[in-house]
């Protein structure tokens, strides 16, 4: 799973009113070389959850990106070059997603998280 | 790529082994895979370069078909394990990045409509009433730019009122009425095969200020 993905999941357990971000708990971490694409990254800058997403980036071990951000950010290649790298190559491959409110763990196997809800959390 | 090429990838994808039929699954054929997203991108321009979601995924043959025409970034959703296991069996065949996640499509937590496109083939709530209302409205959610879908012919009058009434969409537009072959995968299909007529549709939905929830 990437930490674009990872930026778009919430927990959505019954009574929880803010699920996102998940918290990431790492098992581990596998890099997928993706080409690049400076028009996609523009056109996703501004749909992303700057603090969520590099909270996420420093917890699977990658530390390259600015705390806080604005667009002129995109004239740059290098921003580009580490925005692209942490947004789709860097994968969370086995861990675990977890409630920001209730602490509830969602496994994440072969970068698959399960988002599936028990009966009470419906 | 041509849509023949498109085709004859999405016929080689490996299918379900053991449908559950409770989940309705129905595999959706190469056929009415590749003209549906080919339909979409060539049309419409909603998946070269976007991020696109294919709920429902099952072996992950709509969610191929966006990859190979080029979606940045593409995100399997299904409830059933052992689909999201040959879907992923089929992505690394196809050398194909695709993000699969198991969830119940009606649970869906999502911040906002972050996915351009979503694409699917909905269960068509035979065996389970509104099956394929609680996909379109959650797709109708997470989506800026467009919705496709496959819904049975008979049901589109109520599907159209739905969808503008009900599910925030500003437009809904049968694009082409379609076969759906239905192989005999069931011990209650009495025939050997039958098709069933579907209709493709394009919702657009409208977007909402701010960047989400």
């Amino acid at each position: 799973m990437r930490l674009l993905t990872h930026n778009m999941l919430s927990s959505n357990i019954k009574g929880v009113s803010n699920g996102f971000p998940l918290r990431i708990e790492v098992g581990k971490v596998v890099e997928k070389q993706v080409d690049f694409n400076a028009d996609f990254l523009r056109n996703m800058f501004p749909k992303i959850e700057w603090k969520a997403f590099v909270d996420a980036a420093k917890t699977v071990g990658y530390a390259e990106l600015p705390e806080e951000v604005d667009s002129s950010a995109l004239e740059s290649e290098e921003f580009l070059n580490k925005f692209h790298h942490a947004l789709l190559e860097l994968h969370l491959e086995e861990g675990a997603l977890v409630c920001p409110e209730t602490g509830r763990r969602f496994p994440v196997s072969k970068g698959i998280p399960n988002m599936l809800l028990h009966e009470d959390e419906v | 790529m041509k849509l023949k090429q498109l085709e004859g990838l999405l016929g080689d994808l490996q299918q379900f082994s053991d449908p559950k039929v409770e989940l309705e699954q129905y595999p959706t054929g190469p056929h009415i895979a590749s003209r549906m997203l080919f339909t979409a991108e060539n049309s419409f321009g909603d998946i070269s370069s976007k991020v696109v979601a294919d709920f429902g995924c099952g072996c992950g043959t709509l969610g191929a078909a966006a990859a190979l025409l080029g979606a940045e970034h593409v995100i399997g959703i299904d409830i059933d394990s052992q689909s999201l296991e040959i879907a992923s069996l089929n992505a690394e065949d196809l050398e194909l990045d695709i993000n699969l996640i198991q969830c119940d499509v009606k649970n869906l937590g999502w911040r906002g409509q972050t996915v351009d496109t979503v694409v699917m083939n909905p269960p068509f709530g035979t065996r389970k009433k509104g099956a394929d209302m609680e996909f379109l409205s959650v797709a109708l959610k997470i989506a800026s730019q467009a919705v496709y879908s496959l819904h049975k012919t008979s049901t589109r009058d109520h599907i159209k009122r739905a969808a503008l009434r009900d599910f925030n969409s500003s437009s809904a537009e049968v694009l082409c009425e379609l076969r759906f072959d239905v192989p005999q995968l069931y011990k209650f299909h009495k025939k050997k095969e039958v098709d069933i007529a579907v209709d493709l549709w394009r919702f657009v939905p409208k977007v909402n200020q701010g960047k989400g929830d």
